[in-house]
């Protein structure tokens, strides 16, 4: 018991806490319903949040630098709808993605350029796109809906990974986690991140890039979501212009639950990618015991407080703890 | 273990039956039935499901009823998924997307679930059988023969529809024009079909130009909401209130004032109730294996009698309801 503990204690603090959260979750949620530890049921609620996992990944790298991108939701729906028309129109589905990932590309240039060279605070700038996006979504498709998109690339969105019940664009999102990790905890690049985050100024006098590395952030947000958009648009076989409305408070959740600071500086991918499964698992679990979308919406609200709430309070008691320690002692950094 | 033997018991039942009528197995109890109507809290399809809930019991069957809050395009989903996972028997839902659907219902379709869809179709294969409110012969004749008891059958008649290129609305009309043919309504002539384009303030004006056109006017259809409600504003405030007979397609809702002054005896609608009570009904009649949903089948809705599958797995509920002063306050959508 003991070794175990301190083989935890190893391990970044609030990671480990999220990884018994999951376990909980999953025992939690085999207790109340013998039909949610069934690969199916796993398969079918780990691919409900597959667009939420894959902007999770590049809002982590966002709010380590001290910035937000609320508009994410919105440029998915754009996207999706960038996609659907030119499909309808007869374009052939490889341009038709690659102009989607063009317009994604371009919407997180222009918060990008909204927020770096003018000099917005981002929340600002973001909110205000997430109205501009959504609204150029409805211009294009108004209350239509796109369908009958062509089986190869439905089954991309709505299928598992072959022989496995691993939903693709679950595989995708894990790929993409992996490359994100990588970026961020091993690259020069990523360690750049936290720096900008925990102090821009000092970060700027090292002669850190900081708007050149926030504009490409911000661009990378707009990729990563329209990704999400063709992912979403291939999963429900329909463009849409309301396709994904409010999954920016999922995602946004997601990445505080997973412990990075909303002021920056601080904050891991895994942790991310931990609080998006968690999320997922619990409103998987109510939804299998029939809870009402209302307590979902509710639950779903709490968690996002209390993900800004606890990493808070674990500090004080923390720094608490230290005052209290003999002098001497080792004082972790 | 319980559920085993609730299973034998039920196939035992079943089998009893069999050997009784050789040719319908009866009603197997204990059947799980999910109702998914496009949103919950939404009066109308509170009082759908409702019908559900009571069909339900007739049958001692398990119904409960899911549903997203917003009736988004895939925000049903998850309850689809659900499902599943729970195993339920059948799934009765009003769809919110044709097709975005599809392949979710098709793997529950695979999982051998009964798929019916009521009010709101999907893609003919998504789904066993389809609920339908009415048809549209059935409820231009009905207008018509509740604008002919209500005038005695003599005088001019108008109808005040939406747009000109409606297609529900046209069709309706043509069945009127059909049903006017007949010799009991040879003293009844349509002297103008005026359209209010489904907006309030032209619909209104609209009813204003019919009475002022045509002094011998007796009565006028609307067989629009919007054209029935705007309409009956204006005639409450007329001297030809309770001279020309006004009725049409409305919700109990906006038409109560209306009744309840005098303004309007009656008009109609399809009762929603009764509409989750016979897809109820025909989801358990699918589960027991009393039909396989081809066309020219019949089966017993309890209080409402036999039906018969139409073309395309499709069932009408019946001619539409007609709301009166007696029976109004019934309702609540």
């Amino acid at each position: 018991m003991k070794a175990l503990m301190s083989g935890l204690r190893n391990l970044p603090g609030w990671e480990t806490t999220l990884v018994v959260l999951v376990v909980v979750a999953l025992l939690g949620g085999g207790l109340l319903s013998g039909d949610f530890l069934t690969g199916q049921n796993l398969s079918f609620l780990t691919a409900n949040f597959s667009e939420t996992l894959l902007m999770a990944l590049t809002m982590t790298l966002l709010v380590i630098v001290a910035e937000i991108d609320l508009s994410v939701a919105s440029i998915l729906g754009l996207c999706s709808a960038v996609l659907g028309v030119l499909f309808a129109a007869g374009v052939p589905m490889p341009l038709a993605i690659l102009a989607a990932f063009v317009v994604g590309g371009l919407a997180g240039l222009l918060n990008g350029v909204l927020v770096t060279r003018l000099g917005l605070p981002s929340l600002a700038v973001t909110i205000g796109t997430l109205a501009l996006y959504r609204g150029l979504a409805f211009v294009l498709l108004g209350d239509r809906a796109i369908a009958d998109f062509p089986q190869a690339y439905t089954n991309f969105g709505f299928g598992t990974v072959p022989g496995t019940l691993i939903p693709i664009p679950i595989a995708l999102g894990t790929v993409l986690a992996i490359l994100t990790a990588v970026i961020l905890h091993a690259t020069p690049f990523g360690r750049s991140l936290y720096a900008i985050g925990a102090n821009e100024v000092a970060a700027r006098f090292s002669g850190l890039r900081v708007e050149r590395t926030k504009l490409l952030l911000f661009v990378m947000s707009g990729l990563m979501s329209a990704l999400a958009g063709v992912v979403y648009t291939f999963r429900f076989a329909s463009a849409r212009g309301d396709n994904a409305t409010g999954f920016e408070l999922g995602v946004i959740a997601a990445v505080l639950l997973g412990g990075v600071s909303i002021f920056g500086g601080r904050g891991s991918v895994i942790g991310a990618v931990l609080a998006v499964f968690l999320i997922g698992l619990i409103n998987g679990a109510l939804t299998i015991v029939d809870v009402s979308n209302e307590i979902l919406t509710i639950v779903t609200g709490l968690l996002l407080i209390g993900s800004v709430l606890v990493p808070n309070l674990v500090a004080r008691v923390q720094a608490a703890r230290q005052r209290r320690r003999p002098r001497g002692e080792a004082v972790s950094p | 273990m319980k559920s085993r033997s609730l299973l034998l018991s039920a196939l035992a039942l079943g089998s009893v039956a069999t050997l009784a009528y050789a040719q319908t197995p009866a009603l197997k109890k204990g059947l799980k039935i999910t109702l998914l109507p496009k949103n919950i809290n939404n009066p109308y399809n509170v009082i759908e499901t409702s019908g559900g809930t009571e069909a339900g019991k007739e049958i001692e069957a398990n119904v409960k009823i899911v549903g997203p809050s917003d009736a988004g395009a895939s925000s049903q989903v998850s309850y689809i998924n659900t499902a599943i996972a729970q195993k339920q028997d059948a799934l009765v839902l009003a769809a919110n997307d044709a097709n975005a659907l599809l392949p979710y219902l098709a793997r529950a379709k695979a999982s051998g679930m009964k798929i019916v869809t009521m009010d709101s179709d999907t893609a003919v294969s998504g789904r066993t059988l389809f609920i339908n409110q009415a048809n549209s012969e059935g409820i231009g004749r009905a207008q018509v023969q509740l604008v002919g008891k209500l005038i005695g059958y003599k005088g001019d008649i108008a109808v005040l529809s939406a747009t000109p290129n409606a297609t529900n609305q046209n069709t309706w009309i043509k069945w009127m024009q059909e049903e006017l043919k007949l010799p009991k309504y040879k003293d009844m002539k349509l002297v103008k079909i005026a359209y209010g384009n489904d907006d309030d303030q032209k619909s209104f004006t609209e009813m204003q130009g019919l009475i002022q056109a045509y002094p011998n006017l007796k009565g006028v259809i609307s067989p629009t909401t919007v054209g029935i409600s705007a309409g009956a504003r204006y005639l409450s405030t007329s001297p030809q209130k309770g001279k020309v007979m006004l009725t049409g397609l409305g919700t109990p809702n906006q038409m109560r004032a209306f009744v309840k002054d005098g303004t309007v005896t009656a008009f109609q609608l399809w009762n929603p109730a009764d509409v989750g009570y016979l897809a109820t009904y025909a989801a358990a009649a699918l589960v027991s294996g009393q039909i396989t949903g081809k066309e020219g089948e019949k089966f017993k809705a309890g209080k409402l009698g036999e039906y018969t599958i139409g073309k395309n797995g499709e069932i009408i509920v019946g001619p539409p309801y007609t709301f009166d002063k007696a029976n109004i306050d019934k309702f609540d959508f």
